[in-house]
């Protein structure tokens, strides 16, 4: 019994298990932060009075929000850094990572317009026409009426999306950030194969962790933020 | 009302009263539509409107659901589009969208029959919100004009609430603060107060008459017609996107000349 836990303490040592949460975690953060940008101009574009716009941005969310992940990781490390020689970074692993970080984002990005989408659905198009009657244009009228409005409507489908970005960054393994976490499982369980359930057990309950809380918040934000009409 | 007029099919000229419209000298032509036709799909909504609005003129429309006076509001804001004709504001033409049709709508001023306040500003943020972002004006001007435009309709001290916690006729008062922030030429009015709950129609209508008292040139979309009869110049009746007859309000009400006309008013009358 003791060999076991001594086994298994020398095992968790020897990893580097919060360091590679960390790194999710890091990949959670940008990807989130850009996702959350260009899923907004998507949105943008998607409601804007300007047909090519609408257009290009729902062309956008079907190419993206129907590629699988994996596919768009590889094809960031393939694609974008091999055949076309784009380097988001001189070293190795901030490449990767960026690289990774930026395919986390194009893909959530249609996921992030889609639920904002979803917010600008909650406002009644009286606030767009009263905005437009006191002679606001599209953008400040999206800035300052839609958006803000539409954010609140849209902060339970934007928590979902952000959890499933926090779950999908471990698909940062296809795009070369071998340190992350669902690699560094694979690697811990290889090499260990007696402690399988245990390495298993850690990784999935530090997501589990992870998820509880942010589903929490939104859940509570979406509540508290909810615009009274 | 006394039915016999409707079964001559003439008007009964005999009955007419005076009509007390206001001794206000009117202006200049300040709302100009020629010619407007406009339809969804296969449905004639507005067809060849024509319809002068002069400077200081408060216009009553009526007529019977989905006749078009809505429609008609809309167009003159340019929140619907028109197939053909044209519709002018001040001599300048409606543009097409983008900036100058900001500028253009920025000078006619809309109260919608829902309230439409921005639901997640306060009161004060609703009415300084126009003059600051499209006027350019700075928060302590706006503030300041946004405060008397709200003890104007009475309203001054629900400044720092949030719509939701005001009721209907406080929610429209301050809509009408917001519109008329934006110092609008003209104030468009689509049936203001039927979301009202009938003991908050008289608050909203007072602060109307109070407007049109000030010379404010007003097209109001309404079948109150204790307020047509106060406060307008002439009526306009509309039946299936044509103006089927205009009068001054008392000529109107007592003795409509077109059958349509007459048919409407017997509905209103006896409910
Ligand atoms: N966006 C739209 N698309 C299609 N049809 C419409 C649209 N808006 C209005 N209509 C139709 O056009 C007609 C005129 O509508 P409008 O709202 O102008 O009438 P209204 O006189 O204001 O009626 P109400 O007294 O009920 O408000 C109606 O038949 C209506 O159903
Ligand atoms: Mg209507």
């Amino acid at each position: 019994m003791n060999d076991y836990l001594s086994g298994l303490g020398a095992l968790l040592q020897q990893y580097d298990v919060l360091g590679a949460f960390w790194t999710n975690i890091q990949l959670t953060f940008w990807g989130a932060l850009i996702a959350l940008a260009l899923g907004t101009l998507l949105a943008l574009m998607r409601i804007s009075p300007i047909a090519s716009l609408r257009w290009a941005g729902a062309t956008y969310v079907s190419i993206f929000r129907n590629t699988p992940l994996t596919i768009i990781m590889t094809f960031m490390v393939m694609g974008v850094w091999t055949a076309l020689q784009i380097q988001l970074a001189d070293n190795f692993e901030d490449n990767f990572f960026r690289l990774a970080v930026v395919g986390l984002a194009v893909y959530h990005a249609a996921f992030v317009c889609e639920a904002i989408r979803s917010g600008v659905n909650t406002v009644p198009l009286g606030q767009a026409e009263a905005a437009r009657a006191i002679g606001l244009s599209f953008l400040p009228a999206a800035r300052l009426i839609i958006l803000p409005q539409a954010f609140r409507g849209a902060t339970a489908p934007l928590g979902n999306t952000l959890i499933a970005l926090l779950k999908n960054s471990t698909v940062a393994a296809a795009a070369s950030v071998s340190w992350e976490t669902s690699s560094t499982m694979k690697t811990m369980i290889e090499f260990n194969p007696n402690y399988l359930w245990e390495i298993f057990a850690v990784f999935a309950i530090g997501y589990v962790i992870l998820v509880i809380p942010i589903g929490l918040l939104t859940t509570w934000l979406s509540r508290r933020l909810a615009v009274k009409r | 009302m006394d039915q016999s007029t409707s079964t001559t099919g003439q008007p009964a000229a005999d009955n007419t009263v005076d009509a007390p419209t206001s001794d206000r000298a009117l202006g200049a032509p300040l709302v100009e539509l020629k010619s407007v036709n406009k339809h969804f799909g296969a449905l004639h909504v507005l067809q060849d409107i024509d319809l002068t609005v002069r400077k200081g003129e408060v216009l009553v429309v009526i007529g019977p659901s989905g006749s078009g006076k809505s429609t008609l509001c809309r167009a003159i804001n340019r929140l619907e589009t028109i197939d053909d004709g044209t519709i002018t504001v001040d001599g300048k033409t409606l543009p097409e969208e983008g900036k100058a049709l900001a500028q253009l709508r920025a000078e006619v001023g809309m109260v919608f029959q829902s309230f439409n306040l921005f639901a997640h500003k306060t009161v004060l943020d609703n009415v300084t919100l126009g003059p600051r972002k499209v006027r350019g004006l700075n928060k302590k001007d706006a503030e300041e004009q946004a405060r008397k435009l709200l003890d104007r309709v009475g309203v001054g001290n629900q400044a720092g609430k949030m719509p939701a916690q005001l009721s209907g006729g406080q929610q429209q008062r301050v809509a009408i603060a917001r519109a008329l922030a934006m110092q609008p030429k003209v104030m468009l009015f689509d049936e203001p107060t039927s979301a009202l709950d009938p003991e908050m129609v008289n608050e909203v209508l007072d602060a109307m008459v109070a407007l049109a008292q000030e010379g404010m040139t007003m097209i109001v979309v309404t079948h109150e017609m204790g307020f047509a009869r106060k406060a307008a110049d002439r009526v306009v009746f509309m039946a299936d996107g044509q103006i089927v007859e205009e009068a001054a309000p008392e000529e109107f009400f007592t003795a409509p000349k077109s059958e349509r006309a007459r048919d409407f008013l017997s509905k209103i009358l006896t409910h």
